[in-house]
């Protein structure tokens, strides 16, 4: 079972912590299982943030500002708060007793992606993830989707805040018009998938039925929650996937994302994506549509359809499919060695810069996955191909090289090794390890290794 | 889907650590002191380590023994294709620095010819090592005249910024110093690499990625970082290991370092390093190994200037190097190590629009031993010259501290504008 357990926390976790192994062994997919029914509360480091109205808010106010001198210090204080939740989620992933429920916070907040490319949103990603991704990873696919789909930063993020049906109120009186971009993401990305069977006429008919969905103001002051603004919205019945939809304000999206929830063309696009995920870029046929009839069987509860997936004996091979994210190798990196990466605080830090130090931030950027950065709402692509191009694998080594260099002489490699990988550890490895020149070279050695590169 | 700017950090200020100040490699120097604070000026130097062939990068192309002497690396004149670009009537500039011969018209760049320093052999190290040290002997002192010249300015504060992983010799002493690098990661070596490429003999995924990364990176990096020359000869400096060269690009790096000089409340002063000058083979003329170190070096001081705004009327920019190469080609499209070579002073201080030179010519009599351009001015009172005219120091600390050998060579006059 010792096998079983190190893949349990590489695998499904986020890479075992000295004595993970260990607690996991007696009992490997009860180790993961009993994690599907932790508390979905955020954990401790998360707690007391400011939420997404508040920061939001903060946003709208600063571009508000016309004066360049006031207006600075706003928007450095934005992209200070953007920095303090990004090191503290990754902190929690580095700390968390649950590491397989995290990994679903992640996956999750990917699946549901908004990114800092747009920079309305940037203040708001973390508290975005924990109001509308973390309390529904082990829940209902349906809520999830309508708590991210009302959420004022998706709404801001693809523009669906500002869409007017072109007959609404606004849209005669002020000119505007409809932004399909919410509605063909919705389609493309977070339900059906591209091969799902919509049409352009399917894009645009849920782009009018989502328009007024949108963010409030107080008297000339944007709050930054949810309104259904009838002026926007688009009078007038609507047809989605051949479904008829009478006009009914708001109403017409909340039966829109029910019904595309329950679309079978969904069942199989999160199968997909789950599979890929956690088994292999080109996952097993048999898996998918083990986890596609776990779908559609339980009405989308995801805790379900991921209990399903523990259970497949091929999510259990050897073979280590996966080629570890440039986050997920920081944060099983940092977890191998305890949560410390860089226990030495370069000299002179100033104030201001506080927020940079931390060391698993700053080691996911180099590597090029600053948190909530991707580069399209597709979100960061999951597949080896795309992470271990030429110059980023030479990154990784140099980060490992880095981190040997950084922590080598305080820690034993072959100690390391055993308890962060144990018996996925190779001879070949364990040799390379054990007979580097340096404990630092050692160290750098395991974290390069393939064992360890991969999931 | 727009992809604009995120909030990612602009610059990072956390990677100006605190350098080797104050760490008493302070050593056999007298300290000249006296009160004196910095004004608004900016001095920079670019050191390009290797060695770089002065005469490919400003050619005399009018002296009448140019075009046989050099033979196949001779550039051609002004008037024909591809031609140098031409500066006084005699020198021109090679081409890949197109970008800064307009400074020249405008008085901001001056050329110092047929310079050097008082080094007379052909080692890497220990040039470097004693363009650095401002003595006369290589690791002779265990400080530099930079660190030197602005010890009695700073008053206490970090004047210094050294571009890189660490902080170079010239920079190094009891003045506290900053350093920024554009990457904190160090960088593989090859013994390391080949352990790791063993562990991935069953991976071919992860092998391949490595194997493609480093030879791009070696491509890449040719002319900013990769000197198989100089990795042999120039690993260590003190003991330590050398400073890496950055492994970034130069519009990047001139553009970052402007930003921090730019800063009123930033370095003042900040020393840089270009690699890839030691063209033994496949130095080229126009295109080529050479000229593509040409045009890093022009993207940086373009960057600078870009990125220093209303900071750079109050700028120079020293480009040196620890020598020139052989005069005549050598067997494999190269040149080996020389002597005299060029220097640039570049930037809105300078006062600039000249070739500064005491021409020694180019006939077989008048190379020094018979091979290289003949130094006819010493590089020590070029930066002494700056020092005294732009830094505001005075002769005494110049000849005593900066540059120890006393009040010869006399700083030169007149390379700062008035």
């Amino acid at each position: 079972m010792t096998l079983q357990a190190a893949i349990a926390t590489n695998r499904f976790g986020l890479g075992a912590r000295p004595g993970d192994i260990t607690q996991a062994q007696s009992d490997p997919r009860g180790w993961l299982e009993v994690q599907l029914t932790a508390p979905a509360a955020p954990p401790p480091e998360l707690r007391e943030m400011e939420d997404s109205a508040t920061r939001l808010a903060a946003t709208y106010a600063t571009r508000k500002e016309k004066d360049e001198d006031a207006r600075k210090p706003m928007r450095e204080a934005l992209r200070a708060a953007y920095r303090a939740d990004a090191g503290r989620r990754i902190r929690a992933a580095i700390a968390t007793d649950v590491p397989l429920r995290e990994r679903l916070v992640h996956f999750w907040s990917n699946h549901f992606t908004v990114s800092t490319s747009r920079p309305i949103v940037a203040a708001a990603v973390v508290p975005y993830e924990n109001e509308a991704i973390r309390p529904h990873v082990t829940g209902r696919f349906a809520d999830m989707l309508l708590a991210v789909t009302r959420h004022p930063v998706m709404l801001a993020y693809l523009d669906n805040a500002i869409s007017a049906g072109p007959d609404s109120l606004a849209g005669i009186r002020r000119q505007r018009g409809l932004n399909e971009n919410l509605g063909r993401e919705l389609l493309e990305l977070h339900t059906l998938g591209v091969d799902g069977g919509y049409s352009q006429t399917d894009v645009r008919e849920l782009a009018r039925i989502l328009t007024g969905w949108s963010i409030a103001a107080e008297r000339d002051r944007d709050t930054g929650t949810f309104l259904f603004r009838p002026n926007l919205h688009e009078p007038g019945d609507k047809v989605l996937l051949g479904q008829r939809y009478d006009e009914d304000g708001m109403g017409e999206g909340l039966l829109a994302l029910q019904r595309l929830a329950r679309h079978p063309a969904t069942a199989r696009h999160i199968a997909t994506k789950l599979a890929r995920h956690f088994i292999a870029d080109d996952p097993p046929p048999a898996v998918v549509a083990a986890l596609e009839k776990s779908y559609r069987d339980s009405d989308g509860h995801l805790g379900e359809v991921t209990r399903t997936l523990l259970r497949q004996d091929a999510a259990w091979a050897p073979e280590a499919r996966k080629v570890k994210t440039p986050t997920e190798l920081v944060i099983s990196t940092a977890r191998a060695l305890s949560g410390d990466i860089h226990p030495t605080a370069p000299a002179e830090e100033d104030a201001q810069t506080k927020p940079h130090a931390d060391p698993a931030l700053r080691a996911v950027t180099l590597l090029g996955q600053t948190p909530f950065a991707a580069p399209s709402p597709a979100g960061w692509p999951d597949q080896a191909a795309d992470w271990v191009g030429p110059e980023a694998m030479v990154q990784r080594v140099d980060w490992a090289l880095t981190v040997g260099e950084t922590l080598g002489d305080r820690i034993d490699p072959r100690q390391v090794t055993e308890q962060a990988l144990g018996p996925l550890a190779s001879a070949a490895t364990r040799q390379a390890v054990a007979r580097a020149p340096s404990a630092a070279d050692g160290l750098a050695l395991l974290i390069s290794a393939p064992e360890f590169q991969r999931r | 889907m727009t992809t604009t700017s995120s909030p990612d950090w602009p610059l990072n200020r956390r990677r100006l650590l605190a350098g080797l100040g104050g760490t008493a490699l302070w050593t056999a120097l007298p300290r000249v002191s006296f009160a004196r604070t910095i004004g608004d000026q900016r001095f920079v130097l670019i050191v390009l380590r290797g060695g770089m062939d002065g005469l490919a990068a400003v050619a005399p192309y009018a002296d009448r023994d140019y075009a046989a002497l050099r033979g196949r690396l001779a550039l051609p004149d002004p008037n024909a294709q591809g031609g140098v670009l031409d500066l006084d009537g005699f020198f021109g500039l090679n081409p890949a620095l197109a970008d800064i011969h307009p400074w020249y018209k405008e008085g901001q760049l001056l050329v110092a010819h047929a310079v050097a320093t008082p080094y007379r052999d052909r080692s890497h190290f220990d040039a470097q090592d004693l363009l650095e040290n401002g003595t006369v002997t290589p690791h002779g002192v265990a400080t530099g005249w930079l660190n030197r010249a602005i010890a009695p300015l700073g008053a206490g504060r970090r004047l210094g910024l050294a571009v890189g992983q660490g902080v170079p010799l010239v920079l190094r002493g009891a003045a506290p110093v900053a350093s920024w690098a554009p990457s904190p990661l160090k960088e593989a070596d090859g013994d390391f690499l080949d352990r790791v490429a063993a562990l991935y003999a069953n991976d071919p995924l992860l092998a391949g990625a490595l194997k493609a990364g480093l030879d791009s990176a070696s491509m890449a990096d040719h002319a900013l970082n990769n000197d198989a020359d100089m990795a042999m000869d120039g690993a260590m400096v003190d003991g330590t290991p050398k400073p890496k060269a950055v492994r970034l690009d130069p519009t990047q790096l001139g553009t970052t370092t402007g930003r921090l000089l730019a800063d009123a409340n930033g370095p003042r002063v900040a020393v840089m390093d270009l690699q890839g000058w030691d063209t033994h083979a496949q130095q080229g003329t126009t295109a080529g190994r050479l000229a593509g170190a040409l045009g890093n070096l022009s993207k940086v001081l373009v960057a600078l200037r870009a990125t220093m705004g209303p900071a750079w009327h109050q700028t120079v920019v020293a480009v040196v190097t620890e020598f020139g190469r052989t005069a005549r080609p050598n067997g494999t499209g190269g040149t080996d190590h020389g002597t005299a070579t060029a220097a640039f002073l570049a930037g809105g201080a300078v006062q600039g629009g000249r070739v500064l030179a005491d021409w020694p010519g180019l006939s077989d009599d008048r190379l020094y031993q018979g091979r290289d351009l003949a130094p006819t001015q010493d590089l020590r009172a070029v930066m002494k010259g700056i020092l005294r005219d732009h830094l505001g120091l005075d002769d005494a600390a110049l000849d005593k501290a900066v540059f120890p050998g006393g009040a010869t060579p006399a700083a030169t006059r007149g390379l700062i504008r008035t």
